[in-house]
């Protein structure tokens, strides 16, 4: 196998000296088409551990799509998603989930009828099947995960409220933990801090600096601010194909990521 | 013990509630009532059964299935075949150009039992059939669909399309089923008479003491996990896939369940009024179900009883004194229902009787949401 290509700034390619299958994440080729639409085009992205990545690019770059396509809610056309050596174009969702992916939506999805607690109860990873969930206890490790996960999210205060009852900023939170109940070697993160606050989105990336320890991160974002933050590397997707990548300040100051993105 | 009072009892408050319909149900009715409506309310209980399954499938797995009917009238025709086939001995046949077999297929040119009806001459093959065969169906139909993830309005109209086929089928196939007459003359179950006022007595508690039991089995099910998901899917069913659950095999278990519920009512029904006919199994039963459902409150298993015994009194009462007006009212109290009070009487009970009586617990759904209140 070659080593990857994508155009790095700054010269080096991206994991140079390292073999793909050393990512956590490698994907190479993918593509996907709408009709005659191409929406993603043999799309080359490698993710390391400890990593947390960020997608940035124009409306219509394809970021959301990436995403669909590694969790599965899209079928790809061609091409080849990787994560820990495992082949996952073609797994079902849930067996991507239980393989170590979890995914927060762009808009907080959430179970509005039920309490904080139950949301990350539900989200707990045991008794996934249908007898599973009929047996399923409140044990205590089931207790002490919610409230430790409830710690860091914020959200130890209101763990008997109904979800729907929180705030915009909380939902996100709230997605996030669930996540984080499922302990998921892979988070990706569709827009985490939309519609937050400016503390909120402080203490967001407090969180993200914090999750990333011992997993990668995807996270797509728009607020370049916000970008800074919490980018150890950036991806710049443009026409769904990678247009630039590498630390952030390197791709602000390439020109054609200007062109297509940041001049606007 | 304790977390058995508190999940599936649902507290003092859900034992309250129980204690208040089991006292209703096993001692005012059959005190109050003479045979004939007691009879009667039996035959409502039987439909509640539905009701309840709708509870489960609609109310919490926003499972809308418009053919319930389908899996009642299986229930009850397994059960009119094993009595049927009891009723029609050589004895009591002999004038028949085939005697032993039931009436309706000499009449239909028949001269042998047809081989789907000789397992039925077992009662215990009778007992298993009535929960299983509709079961398996819906199992089939669940699994065609919901892996499909064909949901909402699609699966509605299929479940409509399901039964009109069924009771087309069974008119139809008149030396099969007794066609649109249905399987009627039943006399005896293993040798007791159950037209008599004492079987109609004992049936009416034993249906009321298996619609209790699904009842309490129901809650056992919402108080679990498996609960919780069965909203969460219905609010948020890729939430629910991407936390690494199989949605399908969720709405699958629960419809089984909802048919399974159904066809108990199905044969107890049989059992209690003497015939099984498709008038049944159609359209129009499998909505009017939804109806008693929808007015005793898609989320409340108790509701569903209530609502149950409720729209069925007003039609005996109303059929019999507005007989045109009937359709109208029934179709204007589903209206009302879903316009002025989603959740049902059990919604109108959690806004209005519960503050009064149970101030902890009204205290407590101020953090909680319209639909969470009424719960259970």
């Amino acid at each position: 196998m070659t080593p990857p290509t994508s155009t790095a700034v700054g010269g080096t390619p991206i994991g140079a000296g390292k073999h793909p299958t050393e990512f956590a994440l490698y994907i190479e080729d993918l593509t996907v088409k709408f009709g005659g639409f191409t929406a993603v085009d043999k799309l080359n992205l490698y993710v390391d551990r400890n990593e947390l990545r960020v997608v940035i690019g124009p409306n219509g770059a394809g970021k959301t799509t990436l995403l669909d396509l590694i969790c599965g809610r899209t079928k790809a056309t061609s091409g080849s998603i990787r994560f820990k050596d495992i082949e996952l174009t073609g797994m079902s969702e849930h067996r991507i989930v239980r393989a170590g992916v979890g995914r927060k939506f762009q808009t907080p999805s959430i179970y509005e009828t039920l309490s904080v607690r139950e949301n990350l109860e539900v989200s707990f990873p045991r008794g996934r099947s249908v007898f599973g969930a009929i047996a399923f206890r409140r044990t205590p490790d089931v207790i002490e995960r919610v409230e430790q996960v409830a710690e860091e999210i914020f959200l130890s205060e209101m763990l008997d409220r109904s979800a729907e009852l929180l705030s915009h900023g909380q939902k996100q939170w709230l997605e996030i933990g669930m996540l984080l109940m499922q302990e998921p070697e892979l988070m990706m993160l569709d827009e985490p801090v939309a519609g937050m606050s400016m503390s909120e989105r402080e203490k967001t990336a407090e969180l993200l600096n914090r999750i990333s320890r011992g997993r990668s991160v995807i996270v797509i974002e728009h607020d370049m601010e916000f970008v800074k933050h919490i980018a150890h590397k950036v991806t710049v997707l443009h026409q769904g194909k990678v247009l630039a990548e590498g630390p952030m300040d390197k791709v602000q100051a390439d020109p054609r990521v200007v062109e297509v993105y940041l001049g606007h | 013990m304790n977390s058995v009072y508190r999940n599936v009892i649902g507290g003092r408050e859900g034992a309250i509630g129980i204690a208040v319909l089991a006292a209703l149900i096993f001692v005012i009715f059959p005190l109050v009532l003479d045979v004939f409506r007691l009879n009667l309310v039996g035959k409502y209980l039987s439909y509640a059964f539905v009701a309840i399954g709708l509870v489960m499938c609609w109310g919490y797995g926003g499972i809308l299935s418009l053919g319930q009917g389908v899996f009642f009238g299986i229930g009850g025709y397994c059960m009119a075949m094993f009595l049927k086939l009891e009723a029609s001995t050589l004895e009591a046949t002999k004038i028949q150009s085939t005697p032993g077999i039931p009436d309706f297929m000499d009449w239909n040119q028949i001269t042998e039992l047809p081989w789907m009806w000789v397992p039925f001459k077992s009662f215990l093959f009778t007992v298993l059939a009535v929960p299983l065969i509709p079961a398996l169906l819906a199992f089939i139909i669940g699994v065609a669909m919901f892996k499909r993830r064909v949901g909402d309005v699609y699966f509605a109209i299929v479940t409509q399309a399901i039964a009109l086929i069924l009771s087309v089928l069974i008119i139809g196939q008149q030396g099969l089923t007794g066609g649109v007459n249905g399987i009627t003359d039943l006399k005896t179950l293993l040798g007791w008479d159950i037209r008599t006022d004492s079987a109609r007595f004992t049936l009416y508690f034993v249906n009321a003491g298996l619609l209790f039991g699904c009842v309490l089995l129901g809650r056992f099910l919402l108080s679990s996990k498996l609960g919780k998901l069965l909203m969460a899917m219905r609010d948020k069913e890729e939430r629910v896939r991407f936390s690494g659950y199989d949605v399908a095999s969720f709405k699958v278990f629960v419809f089984c369940l909802a048919a399974m519920f159904s066809a108990i009512g199905g044969a107890m029904f049989t059992l209690q009024v003497g015939f099984m006919s498709p008038s049944f199994v159609g359209i129009v039963p499998s909505i009017e179900m939804i109806i008693y459902a929808a007015v005793g409150g898609r989320l409340s298993l108790l509701g569903a009883i209530y609502g149950t015994l409720l729209v069925n009194f007003g039609k005996s009462y109303f059929s019999e004194t507005f007989p045109q007006l009937w359709l109208f009212l029934m179709g204007g109290l589903f209206i009302a229902v879903v316009m002025a009070f989603p959740n049902g009487l059990a919604g109108l009970y959690a806004s209005y009787v519960r503050p009064r009586f149970f101030k902890s617990r009204a205290k407590a759904d101020a953090a909680l949401t319209s639909d969470a209140k009424v719960i259970a």
